[in-house]
């Protein structure tokens, strides 16, 4: 029978030689992981359901990244939870000052490779999938039993095939062409799917992908994958991992959705609040001249060492705005360093932003750039909810680091050709 | 089982952030957390919300983050099972792990106001709105995940299949 990548990587930890859309499987993992906010719950229901020990210490991970480095003493009791977890337990475990944001740090560490079966206890664990691995969301319990058993049950999903055609335009990156499609999926679009890209992809660098398999999760995918490519390859020889296995989806595989997705026709996007399915483009919110209060360059999302060179390269020799705030969060202490060795540290303390420690924590409204009652924020992250960084009548616009340094110096939103 | 209260309206869309906002994660006990349940877009839920009562939702509910927090305080605030249209995955599959009763039924949703009184039997997926006296039918469970809520969520399915 036919299958898609994600089904046949589901198909061969289930043990089976083929799967259908719809059924029921169990399936071995190879990494389960969690952060500091759903790992504390899991590890309470880990210990209910009887276990002592993992399945397997080097297949589960603690990244305690959101509320780090701890934002108050009810997170650093959390924070205090996981580290004991962990030490008790073995398991692989990143302190501060070697955590990162968990879906930057771990295909940096080596710790995913092609073919995988991830489950993170964040709904944002679909990034993997740019890896050529399936990787889902799932909550604290899940985790909890994928830490206990090593195992988790999925639906096979449906299909939906997302075809890159055609050439990028000047400055236009993965968080463009993600908030691009999700305008044309809906947040619902892909609910229970499997978001399969494929076509010209040789033209999307790591972190182009890593961006674009994060935000499935936004049309409400199950999963976002890419075929293993050269790209991938040498990714994986400089992060000192495992080539894994390539899976390539069958020719007669089946997709309830295809859609085509031509590069030279997707421009500088922003998602208006809120809700990222409010995808217009950069040209159209420049005329409206939105003045904004806070820039956010960073997060799972769009915190690699790509994202931090084009907002450089936007902020060189610029300022940002009066009145305005630029908080930059490099997404692990590696690209940080690199941020140090390329001198775009220099670019953006001169430029007037401020540079923070990895950690998700504006992004989820946790702490290190909360917003107050009416102001707007553009951010490089995945989420533009009703009070998701703050306020409950903030509002957050989403885009690429480009547009966000660019909006930075302009002090409203708007692309870097607008400026002076 | 049955279930019978008051039904909770709310619309399409509606995220775990709107459900609990991050700001209080810091305390993932159950009863802190239902004591913000749902306040970023309806402050009185809280204060009206009554043991037994029905969470009514539209399309996608509990989409975005993976927090199982979101299902937890609204069982902790005394809902007794949530109808939508249609839920998010991560969403549905962390109600069930947790054994919040959680309802697809698209008329059903649509057609429950805001007050209106509704009787549900978890068995058979029949809903009864009874203050506009009409029945509906939920979507069935597949087999295997009514094993789990049978168990009473994950970790008791878990703690059965390891004592076996």
């Amino acid at each position: 029978m036919a299958m898609t990548m994600t089904q046949k990587i589901l198909a061969q930890k289930a043990g089976k030689s083929s799967v259908a859309a719809g059924e029921l499987v169990e399936c071995n993992l190879d990494l389960v992981f969690g952060n500091d906010i759903t790992g504390p719950v899991a590890i309470g229901e880990f210990y209910k359901m009887g276990a002592t020990k993992v399945f397997d210490a080097n297949k589960v991970a603690l990244v305690p990244d959101h509320f780090t480095p701890n934002k108050d003493i009810a997170a650093a009791g959390l924070a205090k939870t996981t580290r004991e977890f962990a030490r008790k337990m073995g398991v692989i475990y990143f302190e501060v000052g070697q955590v990162g944001v968990e879906h930057a740090l771990l295909p940096e560490k080596g710790l995913i490779k092609p073919g995988d079966a991830v489950i993170g206890a964040d709904s944002h664990t679909c990034t993997h999938g740019a890896l050529g691995a399936f990787a889902t969301g799932v909550g604290s319990t899940d985790m909890a039993a994928g830490m206990a058993t090593g195992t988790a049950w999925f639906k096979i999903p449906e299909a939906i095939k997302v075809t890159i055609t055609g050439k990028k335009q000047k400055y236009v990156s993965g968080k463009d062409i993600i908030l691009h499609l999700i305008g044309i999926l809906g947040v619902d679009g892909a609910r229970y799917r499997s978001l399969e890209f494929c076509g010209d992809i040789g033209q999307l660098t790591m972190d182009d992908r890593f961006t674009m398999s994060n935000m499935a999760i936004e049309a409400g995918g199950k999963n976002g994958i890419f075929p293993v490519d050269e790209v991938t390859l040498e990714y994986i020889a400089a992060h000192g991992g495992n080539k894994g296995v390539a899976f390539t989806a069958d020719p007669d595989a089946e997709y309830v959705r295809e859609v085509v997705i031509d590069l030279s026709e997707v421009p500088l996007t922003v998602a208006f609040p809120h809700l990222p399915e409010n995808a217009r483009t950069v040209a159209e919110a420049e005329k409206m001249k939105i003045a904004i209060d806070q820039v956010v360059i960073g997060s799972c999302t769009n915190g690699r060492i790509d994202d931090m060179r084009a907002a450089a390269a936007v902020l060189k020799g610029r300022k940002v705005a009066d009145f305005v705030r630029c908080i930059i969060f490099p997404a692990t202490q590696a690209i940080w360093k690199q941020c140090v060795d390329e001198g775009l540290m220099n670019i953006f303390i001169d430029a007037g932003a401020a540079v923070s420690t990895p950690t998700c924590g504006p992004c989820l409204g946790g702490h290190m750039g909360i917003l107050a009652e009416g102001e707007k924020c553009v951010s490089t992250t995945n989420r533009n909810f009703v009070g998701r960084m703050g306020h409950v009548t903030s509002e957050i616009y989403l885009a690429s680091p480009v547009v966000a340094a660019a909006s930075a110096v302009a002090g409203y939103i708007c692309g870097p050709d607008s400026l002076e | 089982m049955k279930c019978k209260g008051f039904a909770h309206k709310y619309g399409d869309h509606i995220d775990t952030d709107v459900i609990i906002p991050a700001r209080v994660l810091n305390n993932p006990d159950p009863a802190a957390l239902a004591a913000h349940c749902m306040e970023d877009i309806d402050k009185d839920f809280v204060k009206r919300v009554k043991d037994g009562d029905i969470m009514v939702g539209g399309l996608n509910f509990g989409c975005g983050s993976s927090r199982e927090h979101a299902p937890i305080s609204i069982k902790a605030a005394g809902i007794s099972c949530v109808i939508a249209e249609n839920f998010a995955r991560i969403f549905f599959r962390n109600a069930i792990n947790i054994g919040l009763p959680v309802l697809e039924c698209p008329e059903a949703a649509k057609e429950a106001a805001m007050g209106d009184e509704i009787e549900v039997d978890l068995d058979s997926g029949a809903i009864h709105n009874i203050t506009k006296d009409k029945h509906y039918v939920a979507a069935a469970f597949p087999p295997f995940m009514q094993k789990i809520i049978t168990a009473g969520g994950l970790v008791e399915y878990i703690k059965n299949k390891r004592e076996g």
